[in-house]
């Protein structure tokens, strides 16, 4: 209504009340924040950090580090009768208080301001560092954490380089066993509680707690009981300090050696979000990376260790080709070449293809491709399930259902059909990628007797592979680049970290080569790039989809009003302002 | 600032322009030394403890060891501390900062039991390779833990690639004992 005379011109307060904001003045920058945002949160939407142990987002604050000491400020209270006095630029004058706030646990309110550096502050920190370095045994050289370890970041950052501390250090318990796969160190902790919270609020097993006190205070687990939840190596991830450390990855390397992959977990439907830590063509560690829309923060243990199968004594390295009932080693060109020619003595409908909803969508694509060019029907896929843990394990255990279900139809009913197939002489070879028939699928050798011809891929030697003429060595999740769709539809990528072990090879390029050695046509796919642009013109769900486009943080593509009950927990803590989530 | 001083070139008069002069008192300096070196009075000879016949050091005969310097760098080994430890705790720092990366260490842990068991950690394999090492000395001075140490070995030589890496036996053969560090790992650790 700017014809009106009698309008004036809003406050900013005013402004940002109607869009449920409120204005703060961070360093000097006057910026709006939704109204009960914490201050540590405001600061980082500022850009400003606020250095922190015990705060976590995913975790209750209880304010114990003290870490994140700043200095605040309010508007005076007016006195009685007397209005609020607003300057040039619609703010009222702040007020500093003499004594800092943390940053954690604290709103921010309306024209509040916040300082993140000047005397005060930088004077605080120094003094909290100096007291959280009092005891602290300065293993660095042995500590595990060392690299990746905010006392030693925020220490050079924030303390004073030299200790006063002339008296004898506490002695607490070090190297302790708490858990199947954790150490804990007590000297090494800060009392930061994270571990504490997670195990209480996120794990629901409240194992770890505070005994002893002052300058004594130790974490301890229950006597009776051991740090042994299937999530507790989140804690380790949490620990801020080199306290918990993983006995799995215990003094294997230093973490400034390993290079860092975005990728995904391929152990079940959830398909949490990872990093892989690489050095050389080994995998050390796997670790999970925030994805709110997936696993939050958290991934399970069994889920986090399980990289370790594929670099086992068991891997597959080099395609084979059995020879009077032994597996002989070939080159690749020999094995698809004999696999084709192979595939050629036999009709098309006496070929059955097994893949599997463990592969990528872009090996599922092509494998609908190899059965076009076979020109058979039979295409199936096994169906593996296992219990949910009502967090984030998923009952269905394979990484790709909802993508082998988009690309292959539904397929898992045909199992059934070619297993009959075989007993009845209808189906007479086999191609089988990257599935243990003896396991999940229930063959048995009486069933595979009838396949005179069995080829099939997989990345560790299995009951298959040894009943297989000829076998074709893969790559495994690290080794590889492809998406998949997990439980909730999500379409996710998995990134190469590095390179297939020995003579092995990425799946979609043993089927490419497979249909081109069958079809007898020149290559035309020398990237997976050119598979994806296939699939997002054949496919209606992946229209217009490419590997950038799909991002690390993966795109919706599909809804299964399917959930991940630790997120629907989480957001409801969220929601009820329990944690910031 | 430094002073700077600015040179004239000498002005020559006509017998220096010939050069006649200079040679001739040149070769006379020259061919004092020819004569003493063949009496065995060559200049230098008490420093490099020779006969005094001919002036070239007649190395590997003759060696200049003890006159090596204190700092001088040699080929890196480990050592251990007055109680027999070893004092490197695997921290590979000195595999990091090394510039040619001629440093390879696989951690291992010390086991339960051990003496030493709360230093928790250790080489269990410790690889240098003296083919790539450029002698600088970076692990020395990077090293929180005094274990590694450049000595004066400088003539590192083999007959295959293999025998040019120092493992882990070889680096605390050269290295030793070394006493007098900071005992870090004492009794109130």
């Amino acid at each position: 209504m700017s014809d009106t005379p009698t309008t004036t011109k809003l406050l900013p307060k005013d402004e940002a009340a109607e869009k449920g904001l409120v204005n703060v003045q961070i360093d000097g920058n006057w910026i709006q924040v939704p109204r009960g945002t914490r201050m540590i949160e405001a600061c980082k939407i500022a850009e400003k950090e606020v250095p922190h142990y015990c705060y976590h987002p995913k975790l209750t604050s209880p304010g114990n580090c003290r870490m994140c000491l700043v200095q605040m400020g309010m508007p005076p209270r007016p006195a009685p009768g007397a209005d609020p006095v607003f300057g040039d630029d619609g703010y009222q004058e702040i007020g500093w208080m003499p004594r800092p706030v943390i940053a954690c646990a604290n709103t921010v309110a309306e024209n509040m301001g916040i300082k993140t550096s000047g005397d005060l502050v930088e004077k605080t920190r120094e003094g909290v560092m100096e007291f959280l370095l009092i005891n602290h045994p300065l293993d660095c050289p042995i500590c595990d954490q060392a690299g990746e370890c905010s006392l030693q970041e925020f220490s050079v950052e924030h303390g004073r380089g030299q200790s006063r501390f002339v008296e004898d250090k506490i002695k607490k318990p070090k190297n302790v066993d708490i858990g199947p796969r954790i150490n804990l160190d007590d000297e090494r902790c800060i009392m930061c509680s994270r571990c504490i919270r997670f195990m209480d609020e996120v794990a629901d097993d409240a194992v770890l707690g505070f005994s002893e006190r002052g300058t004594h205070t130790t974490v301890t687990c229950h006597p009776d009981r051991r740090l042994d939840s299937n999530y507790g190596m989140n804690t380790i991830d949490l620990c801020p300090v080199g306290a918990l450390t993983s006995k799995d990855f215990r003094f294997q390397m230093r973490v400034w050696f390993l290079k860092e992959t975005k990728s995904i977990d391929v152990n079940c439907g959830t398909g949490c979000n990872t990093t892989v830590w690489t050095r050389g063509n080994q995998v050390y560690r796997v670790t999970p990376r925030r994805n709110d829309d997936v696993n939050s923060e958290w991934m399970p243990d069994s889920h986090r260790l399980a990289f370790h199968e594929v670099q086992g004594e068991n891997r597959l390295t080099d395609p084979m080709i059995k020879v009077d009932g032994k597996h002989e080693i070939t080159d690749w060109n020999t094995a698809i070449n004999s696999a084709a020619d192979a595939l050629k003595e036999f009709e098309s409908s006496e070929v059955a293809i097994i893949a599997s909803a463990r592969q990528t969508n872009e090996e599922l694509f092509l494998t609908q491709g190899l059965a076009d060019t076979i020109g058979t029907e039979n295409v199936a896929t096994v169906e593996r399930t296992g219990e949910p843990d009502g967090k984030l394990i998923s009952a269905d255990r394979n990484p790709n259902t909802n993508g082998a279900k988009l690309l292959l139809g539904d397929s898992t009913a045909k199992l059934a059909t070619i297993k009959d197939g075989l007993n009845d002489g209808s189906i007479k070879a086999l191609i089988v990628l990257n599935e243990d028939l003896f396991e999940e699928a229930n063959f048995s050798h009486d069933d595979l007797a009838g396949a005179e011809l069995i080829i099939s891929s997989h990345i560790i030697a299995n009951k298959t592979a040894h009943a297989s003429d000829i076998v074709l060595p893969g790559a495994s999740f690290a080794e590889k680049r492809g998406s998949m769709v997990n439980v909730t539809g999500r379409l996710q990528r998995l990134n190469q970290a590095i390179q297939p072990s020995g003579n092995s090879k990425e799946d979609w390029e043993i089927i490419r080569d497979l249909i081109l050695a069958i079809n007898g046509e020149s290559n035309d796919m020398y990237m997976i790039e050119d598979v994806v642009k296939m699939i997002a013109e054949n496919v209606t769900e992946f229209n217009g989809l490419t590997f950038s486009k799909i991002g690390d943080q993966g795109t919706q593509l599909i809804e299964t009003g399917v959930e991940i009950p630790l997120l629907t927990k989480e957001r409801e803590r969220a929601a009820a302002g329990i944690i910031v989530g | 600032m430094a002073k700077v001083t600015k040179l004239t070139r000498p002005t020559l008069n006509k017998s220096d322009e010939v050069y006649l002069i200079g040679i001739f008192k040149g070769t006379l300096v020259t061919l004092k030394h020819a004569f003493k070196s063949l009496v065995g009075k060559s200049r230098g000879s008490e420093s490099l403890k020779s006969s005094g016949l001919g002036v070239t050091m007649q190395y590997p005969e003759e060696k200049w060891d003890d006159e090596l310097p204190e700092y001088y760098r040699g080929a890196p080994a480990l050592v251990t501390d007055e109680q027999d430890r070893e004092r490197c705790v695997s921290c590979q720092l000195c595999e990091f900062i090394c510039p040619p990366k001629a440093i390879k260490i696989i951690p291992g842990e010390i086991p339960e039991g051990d003496e030493w068991a709360k230093v928790e950690k250790k080489p269990k394999e410790f690889e240098i390779d003296m083919i790539r090492c450029i002698y600088c000395g970076l692990c020395e001075e990077v090293c929180p833990e005094q274990a590694i140490y450049l000595r004066k070995d400088y003539a590192i030589t083999g007959t295959s690639r293999e025998e040019m890496v120092h493992d882990k036996e070889r680096l605390y053969e050269i290295g030793g004992k070394r006493v007098g560090l900071v005992n870090k790992w004492n009794n109130l650790k």
